[in-house]
């Protein structure tokens, strides 16, 4: 904060001037502004923003959103720094190896810009209740994990009011700035709840996570990365080098057995190009990275934040992809909304199935199909006024016990036609809710 | 085991490799002036590592920079830019040497107008028109990359600027595989005899790696057909069809469900194309850096010398030598691998055989201090992606009456990002000749005068005033900036500028030819030349 300093932090201040100029001038380029002296007040000390992830994106968010007049800012990310963060986590140093992301960063950027109020919160976005999440106008994640996008995608959805009409409490929408890197590409997308396609609208546009079949890693290796799957998936547990130990891919032992063994197997196999850092990339299952991407997907967000803050320029409608390996491009598209959205169309999703299909083949469709994406779905449903849970998956007493009910066809378990299923994962804060339709007579008709 | 610093920039070797990294630890970077651009642009190279920078500004920070620059802070206030920045940039990353200079540009370079020439890149950032072009003559001549970066209000400009740029490791998102589908080598032919299909039980059948099913039936088709492979749409169906019916069939009489046949299939479209010597590398290996050669040309050049006698010997590039992986059983795949590997090694060490012969006949010695094996591996192993690619100098820029084609169609478009170059080479001029941004004070006041330069500058491209009218509005936008710098552009900018960079220094990666402008009102990029 600045006490001594309060001259800089006014809204008076030539601090501001750069911004100034863009909110209270007109604009021809967007004729619809109207020029207004309150917002730079508004965004120095009313507007809540929350950032999500304080890592590669996270530091630039906080850089850029202090910088463009954005002093109140809340900032979550769950994990401690590391030294192959420092190449572009730039809030942290040498000395701060080991520390929460989210204090560090707080601290600095507190420091460095005069105002700055950022207040760090060492923990999981699913730790955090409704209310936490309804203090804020707008949230901006810069995360690394679809599961969290997709959680907190699901959170603000969940916070949408509707009036006795059904039409949508404009106050209620929270717009989500989200953007993603890997490598020299990135994406950044403007998500207005219960207006614009939400982030479950578009999960096919995330595939799921390629894996190498598990008949090329035990019998036919052909790459080193199947030498190194294999030890991981099979000999790490056969031959437990680390008393009973689970692969930590921060532990340098760790990764030096595997390493060494991965070596011994590709030279059974007469197969080239095991190296330290391959291993490490495929037990990790890194991503590289550098600073310049971050930077510009960073502040492609804040931009937006900006002009949804200001209105002096309409918001992007509503996702850009960039990618500079070849030259620069980046194409910016408007997403549509899927109105069979698992998460913001509020209609249940129809599941079809024969009578004797069994549980465990819906609850694999839920993980596998590509607009559903499930983790570890649990579901319950509703029989004869009374609630039975199907399949358990979050407690292992309850799993164990459900587990039986997998083999069982859905007519067995007393499912009907046009039953509804109601549906808890990792990937939403709230449950959803599907209705059965067997196919069995749909030929006839 | 990695060391520290291998572990600290883990990330992005898996991006540029450890020599990649090398180039970036061997350059000296020059900032002319610390805006928001420019210290942006400098953090997005510190913290990669490159091995030192320099900041030439003798502004003195005031309380309008704190508010859009993260590097100059109230605490600096009364110092120059310079300092201020340098030492803050500095803190990123102890790896990398930081100096601030003391004077102004113009008095370094008065004092020694070669000030600027012993540096890696020029990055310059709001630099006035005539010094501008003065430095970058200077610098073209000693064939040094200049890079000028600029933000204006929700828009941002990068020019490149340098006379050549050789990039052996283009990375290419997506390419053709080295088959040899239709000029198998003799060694692969040897090998592909030792197989024969039909006699493999049925485990061995559905295990045999596509592009052997590829070869095979490619012969057998090419005996049906007079000789010839098949080359149009058509014909590659029909081809398609004949490998498909060649799968096992179980007791009906179906066709059972072969993995790699599938693989086969799926390929056929892109493996059957035959492209011998890429148009891009046939233009390098016929250009005159490559044929008139001289003791102080690139390696780069003699390494093309060399291989363009490997392709007069050969008619064909060297064999890259890698393959995509395949369903096989591993000694299959194996074997198949190392047939290829094997002959991608003979290619090279006959590379390297014609590089030794290109210097001898330089009357110079070949040592591995002129490059390295692993540099002739490199090149060999890319020879099929290779690019080249050049820059219009910024005296041509500024002294052409008549601007590219991507710039005279924008004046047909509305819409174009280009017309933002037209105007804010127009608001340069205006600075030029007011020494201020215009609409630093006042809108209104300024829209006429920056007019008067824009229609100069148009005029002096041939181009009709009643063209003028989509300028018109970025003009009056770019009064309402006056000159402001926001952060979230600047920063945006940053980031391309300094991978630009970055691939100038590690010769890695196509760089952007010439021009590049962000809006971020749309948002759009688009790269264009000037």
């Amino acid at each position: 904060m600045c006490e001594s300093q309060s001259n800089s932090c006014s809204v008076n201040s030539p601090r501001w001037i750069h911004i100034r100029h863009l909110l209270t001038r007109t604009s021809a380029m967007n004729p619809a502004f109207e020029p207004c002296s309150e917002t730079l007040d508004f965004m120095l000390n009313h507007l809540k923003i929350l950032v999500i992830g304080a890592g590669g994106l996270g530091c630039e968010l906080l850089k850029d959103l202090t910088l463009s007049g954005f002093m109140n800012i809340d900032l979550i990310d769950m994990d401690t720094i590391d030294l192959s963060n420092l190449n572009r986590q730039f809030l942290f140093r040498q000395s701060d190896i080991g520390k929460p992301k989210a204090e560090v960063a707080a601290a600095f950027i507190n420091q460095r810009v005069p105002g700055a109020n950022v207040k760090p919160h060492f923990t999981k976005i699913q730790e955090k209740d409704d209310d936490f999440y309804r203090d804020f106008h707008i949230v901006v994640c810069g995360v690394d994990s679809i599961l969290a996008r997709r959680w907190i995608n699901g959170m603000l959805l969940s916070l949408l009011e509707y009036d006795s009409d059904g039409k949508l409490d404009q106050s209620s929408v929270r717009i989500l700035v989200d953007g993603g890197t890997e490598g020299f590409k990135g994406n950044v997308r403007v998500i207005t709840p219960g207006m614009s396609a939400c982030l479950e609208c578009t999960l096919d546009l995330y595939p799921p996570q390629v894996n190498y079949p598990m008949c090329t890693i035990a019998h036919t290796p052909r790459q080193p990365e199947h030498c190194v799957e294999y030890i991981k998936m099979f000999l790490w547990e056969k031959e437990d080098p680390f008393g009973g130990l689970p692969i930590d891919g921060d532990n340098t032992q760790h990764i030096e057995w595997i390493f060494n063994s991965a070596q011994a197997r590709a030279r059974e196999y007469g197969i080239q190009g095991v190296t330290y850092r391959l291993t490490q990339g495929v037990i990790k299952r890194i991503i590289p990275a550098v600073a310049s991407t971050n930077a510009v997907i960073a502040a492609a967000c804040v931009n937006e934040v900006f002009k949804c803050a200001t209105q002096c320029y309409t918001p992007m409608n509503n996702y850009m992809v960039f990618n500079d390996v070849n030259g620069v491009y980046s194409y910016t598209f408007a997403a549509e909304r899927n109105s069979r959205c698992l998460v913001c169309s509020q209609q249940p999703r129809t599941l079809n199935f024969t009578t004797d299909a069994q549980l465990r083949q819906l609850i694999d469709h839920l993980q596998q199909d590509p607009t559903l994406q499930m983790k570890n779905p649990s579901l319950t449903t509703i029989i004869d006024g009374k609630t039975k849970t199907l399949y358990m998956t979050g407690i292992p007493s309850l799993e164990v016990a459900t587990r039986p009910n997998l083999p069982k066809t859905l007519k067995e378990l007393g499912l009907v036609d046009g039953h509804e299923l109601i549906c808890a994962d990792v990937t939403s804060p709230t449950s959803l809710r599907f209705i059965l339709h067997y196919t069995d007579n749909d030929m006839a008709e | 085991m990695p060391n520290e610093k291998e572990k600290k920039y883990d990330r992005q070797l898996r991006l540029w490799g450890n020599h990649g990294q090398q180039a970036l630890e061997d350059s000296q970077i020059c900032l002319l002036n610390a805006t928001a651009t420019g210290t942006e642009i400098m953090k997005n190279l510190v913290l990669p590592g490159i091995g030192g920078f320099t900041i030439v500004d003798n502004d003195v920070v005031s309380m309008q920079d704190v508010g859009n620059n993260f590097f100059l802070t109230e605490d600096f206030i009364g110092s120059t830019k310079a300092q201020a920045a340098t030492k803050l940039l500095k803190e990123l990353n102890p790896d990398v040497k930081g100096v601030a200079a003391e004077e102004s540009l113009a008095t370094l370079l008065e004092k020694d107008p070669e000030y600027l020439c012993k540096f890696s890149i020029v990055i310059a950032c709001d630099v006035e028109e005539d010094t501008l072009l003065s430095l970058s003559n200077k610098l073209w001549e000693k064939n040094i990359p200049l890079m000028v970066c600029i933000s204006y209000g929700a828009i941002g400009y990068m020019r490149l600027v340098f006379k050549e740029m050789c990039v052996v490791e283009t990375h290419p998102d997506n390419y053709f595989e080295d088959f040899r589908l239709l000029n198998p080598f003799p060694e692969l032919c040897e090998y592909l005899k030792t197989i024969d299909i039909d006699a493999l039980d049925s485990k061995g059948h559905s295990h045999v790696p596509y592009l052997v099913l590829l070869h095979k039936y490619l012969e057998e088709w090419k005996e049906q057909n007079g000789g010839e492979p098949p080359k149009v749409y058509k014909e590659k169906k029909k081809f398609a069809a004949f490998l498909m019916s060649k799968r096992r069939k179980n007791d009906k009489g179906a066709c059972l469900d072969e993995e790699n046949f599938e693989e086969a299939y799926k390929s056929v479209n892109t493996a059957l194309v035959d492209v011998a010597v890429p148009r891009d590398v046939k233009e390098i290996l016929e250009h005159e850096n490559c044929t008139n050669l001289n003791s102080d040309s690139k390696p780069f050049w003699v390494l093309c010398q060399a291989l363009k006698r490997f392709v007069d010997e050969h008619q064909t590039l060297p064999l890259s030598g890698s393959l995509p992986d395949m369903f096989s059983d591993s000694a299959s795949y194996i074997k198949l691998q190392n047939v290829y590997q094997n002959k991608a090694k003979q290619d090279m060490i006959c590379l390297m055989d014609n590089v030794s012969k290109v210097y001898a006949d330089l009357g110079c010695i070949y040592d591995n201090g002129r490059m390295s094996e692993a540099e002739i591996k490199r090149f060999c192993r890319n020879s099929r992606l290779l690019k080249v690619v050049r820059t219009k100098s910024l005296e041509v820029e500024y002294r052409q009456t008549a601007p590219s084609d991507d710039v005279t169609q924008s004046f047909h478009d509305n819409t174009s990002d280009i017309l933002w170059y037209v105007a804010l080479r127009a608001a340069q001029k205006f600075r030029k000749e007011q020494r201020r941004f215009p609409g630093i004070e006042t809108l209104e006041g300024d829209l006429k005068p920056l007019k008067d330069c824009s229609e100069k500058l148009v005029g002096s491209w041939g181009v009709p005033q009643v063209q003028l009218a989509a300028l018109d509005d970025r003009l009056h936008e770019i009064c309402r900036y006056g000159g402001a710098e926001l952060h979230a552009i600047a920063s945006f900018l940053g980031g391309v500028a300094a991978q630009e960079a970055i691939k100038l220094l590690t010769h890695q990666y196509v760089p952007v030819v010439d021009a590049l402008i962000y809006d971020g009102i749309k948002p759009s990029t688009t790269a264009f030349r000037v």
